[in-house]
């Protein structure tokens, strides 16, 4: 079972050639409750990787983690070797490693092109006394606002550009949020369910958009719980169920794992993924 | 046991100048006060008078001097055989009123020893009326141990009402996420209530309270229908809700100060003085305390035990997934204020059985209570009642430390400070994030 | 019904002092409640610190009232770091309670008579504007027109006032065109939104927070030197409700709806209160007596302040897609 990616065989937490991304032991409990336990997992440089498993598995709470949203009751992770534990979101952010939300954070009530704008970083305008003079970032401003509107014209939304991003549909939102993400250049860039609620129209355009990335050289890791469409597109799959990593590997060799099938027909075999609030570790195996 | 020393609606609202302490400065009806930089003399020649009775227990006492300051103003005035004391200022304003303790006969004090300086209120009226009313001394100095337990006792008293006005901020809070501002007035309701019912109409306790609890319920209940469930519908924001509480409450405030007059009502008659080792006390004080450790243990009961606590605590949990199992939210809801409502009432009648009440107490008791069921964690009842408790020593025995003009501030400190080391409140679980 | 005095006094209340305070107070409010999303409810607080901190350094340090107008905005800056650094963390609903408590905190700390040497406990500060009347260039005599016509003393406090005003205005108008503003408007759309894309939230809550604090300072300042004292218990909870009232009567993201709310604001509290003085003197209103109609404006400020919120949250002037509450 050799593949490009990992250094031996894939297996849950292999080591891989080059990665940008390493967690270790990262725990987080809820009350009594342990939403995510990964004991290692290390996400390859330059691939897209789909994060999968069924709801309540902790694919978002480790997202969270990883990203500063959330803080673990133990454990480390590094990005491009630097140790990420315990440092705040914003920083996380703009190290390069940009993420998503599940439930669409557009911000309502900017425009669409405003809300792309707020994506840059390091803008001299953001500083509070450089704010107050104009001339001291009109230029950035306008530079910014040139890439705003190529990313716009890139996802569709050029149409959009002055409407109030709350016009917009679920799906477009989506776009926003991805395209306001690109505003910064990210390294990695983390989609928590881009899918979810988007028309059948629009995921097919999602799905070339996350391929672009990675022709850009952008590393994407995102949450799926839909495991058919993760096969179109990662380059390799990681599968959590009840808050660990249990299998890992091309999507086709994952397809086919026992434990996968497992994970997902004995938690929820006859319910719609998407519905279900919350899974308790303790039902779900017995 | 009539302590009123005020008759007729519109002897009452004579006397409102004095006591609409903050809000007097705020409204000018004369543009010369907002206008000028210095105090203009008044438009009109009428006599601007201050003026107060001081009464020992109901009868005169002559002789007692006051101070009076504000707006270039600084005369003393003395109390004649009548107890009357009259000043003749020239300017409209708020002035400030010292009663002068040495000019005190031996063994008078101040009923409210705390209060030695009042405002008299001329923004608005002609006439500022002052009261000081007298009665025991209470200034005997006590050992240090004694004093302690005078205080946690006290603590204890005011800790435990705070506790059944607060389980009613943090049921609602629980089951509607609403930040309920107009809580304090129910309070003040329900004191004001037992005042009309006990000393107006002069009908047994029992009587006036079950008659002040069944109205407050019914006010709980009927916000509930004619504001708030209306505004759920709407899917107003819960921020929005806030202020719209906000609103609510000074609505409800005016309008308690218009029907009741602004001056302090003293509903504690002649109870019966308890010693108990040093703790002076009387038979209602005792009386409060009992009642409301019944009533937090049938609260306790209430929510544990029976089928509709249980649902509300599910829907306080998350009432998405309560309705999804068949209950009721909305039927819930209104329990919840019926309750609410009828809990914070009868903190008013034992608030107003023990301490004096005016239309502006239960806004200042609201900040006491959304500290205690802040610092218990929003939304838990167990929590408001711990910390309700906690509020109620810390307020009580801050006092042995501090100066007691400081006390409510010493709470209030307590409340920043906990939020600063837990946000979610001493029993309160840490929400998940995302 | 005497409608001419009427008219007049409402009018005069357009340019008052008091308005000006209010005016300011609301423009600091709308930077926090506004586009930054921050439920400040302990606004009077921070017009309080401002007003204390000129007054205690001009009588307590001997400074000049230049110095202590800027000694009382680093007061109240420092008072917004107080209470941020707790609070901004925390939910909305923890900011709007804890807000309310400082600023009662810092009510009862002015009353105290512990602090009366400084303070001057319950019975306030005088004395320390006379600067300020110094440096009145208007010769004395009186100016304007109609319902406007001022002393020299009161002309020079509303100049004052209003080109303060003016200025804040723009201020606040240049924050909010630049990106600085973008990033508060988003950060009361979203929080966690905004902090993915690598900013720091905190910290531009906070400059938030110290900023229209600053503005509700000098409207503190202005409200005290024009009564030429400053008392504890002007501070209370109902100054910052009604600068609520006056924020979200104009529309609370907009950079006019502060100054024309509060001018409607108190036009209209002086026209309902001449009428129904009016009526109270015919005895049109037999159950109403003259005091009582001075509480009824306050009911009728909870009641608009109600209503506001419920049906018109976005104010005379704001856009309806601009200003929603979150929450």
């Amino acid at each position: 079972m050799a593949n490009e990616i990992s250094i031996g065989p894939a297996a849950p937490g292999c080591k891989k050639h080059d990665p940008i991304l390493v967690a270790d032991n990262v725990m987080r409990q809820f009350g009594g409750l342990t939403a995510v336990n990964v004991e290692h997992v290390e996400i390859p440089r330059g691939q897209i990787t789909a994060l999968i498993g069924p709801n309540g598995a902790g694919k978002t709470t480790f997202f969270n983690l990883l990203t500063g949203f959330d803080k673990p009751n133990t454990g480390s992770w590094t990005f491009e070797g630097k140790n990420l534990a315990g440092v705040p979101s914003y920083k996380v952010a703009r190290l390069g490693m940009i993420r998503t939300f599940q439930l669409t954070k557009a911000l309502s009530l900017l425009t669409v092109i405003e809300n792309m704008r707020l994506g840059a970083q390091k803008q001299p305008g953001e500083n509070f006394l450089r704010s107050l003079i104009r001339p001291l970032w009109a230029k950035h401003e306008a530079a910014i606002t040139v890439k705003a509107d190529d990313l716009l014209k890139r996802f569709k939304l050029d149409a959009k550009r002055e409407d109030y991003a709350a016009a917009l549909s679920g799906g477009q939102r989506k776009l926003l949020e991805m395209a306001r993400a690109l505003m910064s250049e990210p390294k990695l860039v983390m989609l928590d369910e881009p899918m979810a609620g988007v028309n059948p129209a629009l995921t097919q355009s999602l799905l070339d958009h996350i391929k672009d990335l990675k022709k850009n050289g952008t590393t994407v890791l995102f949450v799926e719980h839909d495991m058919h469409m993760v096969r179109h597109i990662s380059d390799w799959v990681i599968v959590m169920a009840e808050g660990k990593v249990v299998a890992e590997g091309p999507p086709a060799q994952v397809m086919k794992d026992p434990a996968v099938i497992d994970a997902y027909l004995g938690a929820h075999a006859d319910t719609d993924l998407g519905t279900v609030a919350i899974n308790v570790p303790g039902k779900a195996g017995n | 046991m009539n302590h009123l020393t005020l008759g007729n609606r519109r002897g009452i609202s004579l006397w409102l100048g004095a006591l609409a302490i903050v809000f007097g400065m705020l409204f000018s009806a004369t543009p010369s006060l907002a206008a000028s930089p210095s105090p203009s003399p008044s438009a009109n020649n009428e006599q601007l008078l201050i003026k107060g009775t001081i009464k020992n227990e109901g009868t005169p006492v002559e002789g007692v001097s006051v101070q009076i300051t504000g707006n270039g103003v600084n005369a003393k005035a003395t109390s004649g055989a009548d107890g009357k004391w009259v000043l003749e200022v020239a300017t409209k304003g708020v002035y400030k009123v010292e009663i002068l303790l040495d000019t005190l006969p031996e063994g008078v004090g101040l009923r409210d020893p705390e209060t030695t300086v009042r405002d008299a209120n001329l923004t608005a009226t002609n006439t500022a009326a002052v009261l000081f009313p007298l009665g025991k001394d209470t200034r005997v100095v006590q050992p240090i141990g004694d004093q302690i337990m005078v205080r946690v006792f006290s603590g204890l008293n005011l800790g435990l009402l705070l506790a059944v006005a607060a389980i009613g901020i943090s049921l609602i809070f629980g089951t509607t996420g609403l930040n309920n501002f107009a809580h304090g007035d129910m309070l003040t309701f329900g004191a004001l209530f037992t005042y009309l019912f006990y000393v107006v109409f002069d009908w047994p306790l029992l009587v006036a309270a079950t008659a002040t609890i069944a109205l407050s319920a019914l006010f709980g209940w009927s916000q509930d229908a004619a504001l708030w469930r209306p505004l759920r519908k709407r899917r107003l924001g819960l921020n929005q809700m806030m202020i719209v509480s906000i609103g609510f409450s000074i609505v409800v405030r005016y309008i308690l100060l218009l029907f009741f007059g602004g001056e302090t009502k003293v509903i504690s008659g002649d109870f019966e003085a308890v010693v108990i080792g040093p703790i002076n006390t009387t038979v209602n004080s005792l009386g409060s305390m009992a009642i409301s450790v019944v009533t937090l243990a049938a609260v306790a009961l209430f929510l544990t035990r029976t089928r509709i606590g249980k649902a509300t605590r599910a829907v306080s949990d998350n009432a998405s997934l309560a309705a999804s199992t068949g209950i009721d939210v909305e039927r819930i809801i209104r329990i919840v204020w019926v309750v609410a409502g009828g809990l914070t009432g009868l903190a008013g009648i034992l608030y107003g059985l023990q301490f004096q009440a005016n239309w502006m107490t239960g806004f200042q008791i609201l900040l006491l209570l959304f500290a205690a069921v802040t610092l218990g964690g929003l939304g838990t009842a167990l929590g408001a009642t711990v910390g309700a408790l906690i509020i109620g020593m810390v307020v009580e025995v801050s006092s042995l430390i501090i100066p007691t003009d400081l006390k409510y501030a010493a709470s209030l400190i307590i409340l920043i400070l906990v939020l600063l080391v837990r946000p979610q409140g001493v029993l309160g679980k840490k929400q998940r994030i995302g | 019904m005497d409608w001419l005095n009427i008219g007049s006094l409402a009018l005069g209340e357009l340019f008052s002092p008091f308005t000006a305070t209010f005016i300011l107070c609301a423009l600091g409010l709308s930077v926090h409640f506004g586009y930054t999303g921050l439920l400040n409810f302990g606004q009077a607080a921070f017009a309080a610190v401002g007003a204390y901190g000129m007054a205690i350094s001009v009588l307590t340090f001997g400074l000049p009232l230049g110095v202590g107008i800027l000694m009382g905005l680093l007061a109240s800056a420092i008072f917004a770091v107080i209470l941020g650094i707790p609070t901004l963390r925390l939910r909305a609903d923890y900011l709007a309670i804890v807000t309310i408590a400082a600023s009662e905190v810092f009510r009862y700390f002015m009353t105290t008579i512990g602090f009366a040497k400084v303070t001057g406990g319950s019975n306030g500060l005088s004395q320390f504007g006379d600067d300020f009347w110094a440096a009145n260039p208007f010769p004395e005599g009186t100016y304007g027109f109609g319902p406007f016509i001022y002393r020299a003393d009161e002309l020079w406090i509303r100049v004052v006032a209003f080109a303060l005003i003016a200025l804040g205005a723009v201020f606040v108008w240049l924050l909010m065109r630049s990106p600085w503003g973008r990033v508060l408007k988003g950060i009361r759309e979203d929080e966690d939104a905004v902090r993915s894309l690598g900013k720091n939230v905190f910290a531009y809550k906070l400059q938030a927070l110290i900023i229209g604090g600053a503005l509700a300072a000098l409207g503190g300042m202005v409200f005290v030197i024009n009564l030429s004292n400053v008392q504890p218990q002007s501070w209370g909870t109902t100054f910052t409700f009604m600068i609520w009232t006056v924020l979200l009567l104009g529309g609370a993201a907009t950079i006019l709806g502060p100054i024309v709310g509060g001018m409607v604001f108190f036009v209209l509290l002086s026209v309902t209160q001449g009428i129904m003085s009016g009526l109270v003197d015919i005895g049109a209103l037999p159950f109403l007596t003259l005091p009582q109609v001075g509480q009824i404006r306050f009911l009728l400020i909870g009641l608009a302040l109600m209503l506001l919120v419920i049906f018109r949250p976005q104010g005379i002037f704001g856009n309806k897609k601009e200003l929603q509450f979150n929450g």
